[in-house]
């Protein structure tokens, strides 16, 4: 049986393909010029470039961390470039008419048509490609309710005053490694402000390719949702399937004001590698939002790719009342490696927080989850709740979980649940009895197993989430 | 009667799980239509038999056949003997927790089509179907929504599994100890759930260790399954001799190196 449901995890990767388009690349190495080059291929104001500049000192002084459950080579930072672009993006298409035809078939191919007729209405696109954004779709649209929704080198130029203000408010400068590598670097990403009292119109959502070889991608998201105001943002990644390994270093910050509510859904789907671990991305990613007071933050995740992951979405709850929510799904095959979780922080009074966690590890992969919930001695009457389960398959990987927890005030309540569950040849045997194949029984046992998480995507991405399981488990029986 | 052609065919099976003998030279002939009883004491192979049949993981055929319709199921997968028309309720029904019965039930149901060549059934007739199921078998049509036997009672499990046999209309129904575990009414509801399948070209094996289903459901032969063979069989009167008398006069003697072993 064990042998039959790894057949079926063994995938073939569908996002795998490149495409041929002549880019711009950056040599391989890192220093101050190299940023000063990024920052002027962008035509960055001084303020910026002094910024990257400034965290790429900090950084230098700083040191990889080695405390997560992942074991991988160094990265050799001096190996990797750090700008790609596509050469027809250098004169700003005006409109998706004059978008190099190859980019947009690209996406096209992604299942993310970005041609306004054929895209999924009640959802706005951002297309990332390398290190670029190739168009935003249904900017119009959006301006009129006064959202705005850009790539984020495209609002420094615009709305220079929010992003000086809230950029890095959230995840300093020198909050960790990759996030101070980040910040020196950063290419694009997204930029949304919701204006009070706004419900946004639509989905927003980012679709991050990485193409060019030997690129590092680093994404660099805001998100600020003004009083009473409310958004639902999805992001989406895959990369083709190399031999080498690539680096996407993220940071995401999110800003809710008092009674916004901001739902930041992922799902990542980066190149995992193959069989044995050759290849694949590093994903090492700092999302952090902090909410005021009755704001509301839920990160879910779906994160089925990636040859190791490290990434901790997390709510600081400053403001009272305030909520943070964490849903995840991590599936790991292979010899991927994940070490997934969340940080809540627990600042103000009657703040509440929820996380829920499936884990699920087959092949020879290792998948842990490591969260911390801190109350700290203000946050009277907080609450949250944990839970955690995992579900193996096979007999050769490992599931963990390290829960943390700091409680500084008696009145909060901290309740954890954490289980463990296989695959069991009793399921196996009904559904195949009842008539359904191997891969199907195995995709629709892990699908039942998040459920819980897979509620809380927005509609059309929870169908995609459970697409994207199932063709992650295609072939894992046999 | 016995003009009719056989639907499942057993000879001479010998098959073991875990290294472990269990059954041991078993023949049975169910001609289409048919309805058959199995009893026997704990342990004898019962369940065992039902899994062979349906090609478990870990159970190994050592010698013999089996086949279904002239098929030979020994040489097929799980899921081709279940889209051959094969279906087994379950002794101890499994649970799948968050995936929905009717999900379920319908994913099985689309299989089995696929593999007759058939479209997947629609969402709306589907859903009629489920809920005509559920009303036969006594179950709130809530159930359809909740995980597959996630915290059904006991009762509630064997009923599911009625209603699974009522949806996907196999032509072979084994029902592993059905009524075990049921109340009065409940018992009723198997029974006219079986009854109301029961035509010309399907066939039942009933395993129970009680005389009362088969006052409900009448069975044209009832065996007895001792040891991993079949040491007796004859009508539906044998289930009451068996019921006042226990297996102990049927049990052969053990021979001496059995007993040394
Ligand atoms: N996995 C296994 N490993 C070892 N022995 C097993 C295994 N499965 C079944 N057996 C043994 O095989 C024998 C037959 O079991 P089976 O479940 O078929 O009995 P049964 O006739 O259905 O009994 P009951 O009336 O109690 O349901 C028993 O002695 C049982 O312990
Ligand atoms: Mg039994």
């Amino acid at each position: 049986m064990t042998e039959q449901i790894d057949k079926a995890l063994a995938r073939e990767y569908e996002a795998g393909f490149v495409s041929d388009v002549e880019s711009e690349t950056f040599a391989p190495g890192l220093d101050e010029d190299v940023i000063r080059r990024i920052s002027a291929m962008k035509g960055e104001p001084e303020w910026m470039l002094e910024w990257r500049l400034s965290a790429f000192r900090e950084w230098l002084e700083m040191e990889e961390p080695d405390w997560a459950l992942v074991d991988y080579p160094k990265v050799d930072f001096q190996a990797i470039s750090y700008y790609s672009a596509p050469k027809s993006m250098k004169d700003k298409p005006k409109s998706l008419d004059e978008v190099d035809p190859e980019l947009l078939r690209t996406y096209e191919k992604l299942g993310i048509p970005l041609i306004e007729q054929q895209m999924l209405a009640g959802i706005a696109v951002d297309a990332v490609f390398d290190s670029v954004s190739v168009v935003t779709t249904f900017r119009e649209k959006l301006e009129e309710a006064g959202v705005i929704f850009c790539p984020i080198s495209e609002a420094i130029h615009k709305h220079p005053d929010l992003v000086k203000k809230y950029i890095g408010s959230v995840v300093p400068k020198k909050d960790n490694y990759y996030a101070a590598l980040n910040c020196a670097v950063f290419t694009d990403g997204s930029f949304v402000y919701i204006p009070k009292g706004t419900r946004c119109p639509m989905e927003l959502s980012t679709y991050f390719r990485i193409n060019e070889q030997n690129t590092g991608q680093f994404e660099r998201t805001l998100i600020i949702a003004d009083e009473g105001s409310h958004v639902s943002y999805l992001e989406g990644c895959t990369a083709p399937q190399r031999d080498e390994n690539q680096l996407h270093a993220a940071v995401v910050e999110l800003v809710a004001m008092d009674n916004a509510e901001i739902k930041y859904s992922t799902v990542q789907n980066w190149y995992p590698g193959d069989e044995n671990g050759k290849g694949g991305i590093y994903n090492f990613v700092t999302k952090r939002g902090i909410c005021h007071t009755s704001a509301k933050i839920s990160w879910t995740q779906v994160e089925t790719g990636s040859s190791v992951t490290w990434k901790y979405p997390s709510c600081i709850l400053k403001g009272d009342n305030s909520v943070g929510e964490f849903y995840s799904v991590a599936l790991t095959r292979g010899r991927q490696q994940a070490d997934t979780g969340t940080k809540m922080i627990h600042l103000g009074k009657n703040t509440k927080s929820t996380i829920i966690t499936k884990g699920i590890s087959a092949g020879r992969s290792n998948n842990s989850y490591r969260g911390l919930v801190r109350m700290n001695p203000g946050a009277h009457g907080a609450r949250n709740f944990t839970q955690c389960d995992s579900l193996l398959i096979g007999d050769q990987c490992g599931a963990h979980t390290f829960p943390y927890v700091e409680s500084r005030n008696p009145s909060a309540i901290i309740e954890h649940e954490a289980t463990t569950s296989k695959v069991s040849d009793e399921q196996m045997f009904l559904c195949r009895q009842r008539g359904l194949d191997p891969e199907k029984a195995v995709s629709m046992i892990v699908n039942g197993f998040c459920k819980e998480v897979f509620k809380e995507l927005p509609m059309e991405f929870a169908v995609e989430a459970g697409k994207l399981l199932e063709i992650s488990l295609e072939g894992s029986v046999g | 009667m016995s003009n009719t052609k056989s639907l499942l065919t057993i000879q001479d099976l010998h098959a073991s799980v875990e290294e472990k003998k269990i059954i041991k030279g078993l023949n049975l002939d169910v001609k289409a239509g048919e309805v058959h009883a199995i009893m026997g004491p704990n342990g004898a192979g019962k369940s065992t038999l039902g899994y062979v049949l349906s090609g478990r993981d870990g159970y190994s055929v050592e010698s013999g056949s089996a086949t279904l319709d002239g098929k030979d199921l020994l040489e097929m997968e799980t899921e081709e003997r279940a889209r051959a028309g094969l279906f087994l309720a379950f002794q101890y029904p499994v649970e799948i927790p968050g995936v929905s019965n009717l999900e379920f039930l319908k994913a099985s149901v689309d299989a089995q089509r696929e593999a007759r060549g058939e479209d997947a059934i629609t969402s709306a007739e589907f859903l009629k179907e489920a809920k005509a199921a559920c009303k036969q078998v006594n179950l709130p049509v809530s159930f359809l929504k909740r995980g597959v036997n996630e915290g059904f009672s006991g009762g509630e499990k064997k009923r599911n599994e009625l209603m699974q046999m009522l949806l996907l209309k196999p032509k072979l129904c084994i029902l592993d100890e059905t009524d075990s575990g049921l109340d009065i009414d409940a018992l009723q509801v198997v029974a006219e759930g079986v009854n109301s399948q029961r035509s010309a070209d399907r066939s039942f094996i009933v395993v129970t260790h009680y005389q009362r289903l088969l006052d409900y459901i009448k069975p044209d032969f009832v065996h007895v399954l001792s040891d991993g063979k079949i040491v007796k069989s004859g009508d539906a009167s044998l289930a009451l001799e068996l019921e006042a008398q226990g297996y102990a006069w049927l049990q052969k003697e053990p021979a001496e190196d059995e007993l040394e072993g």
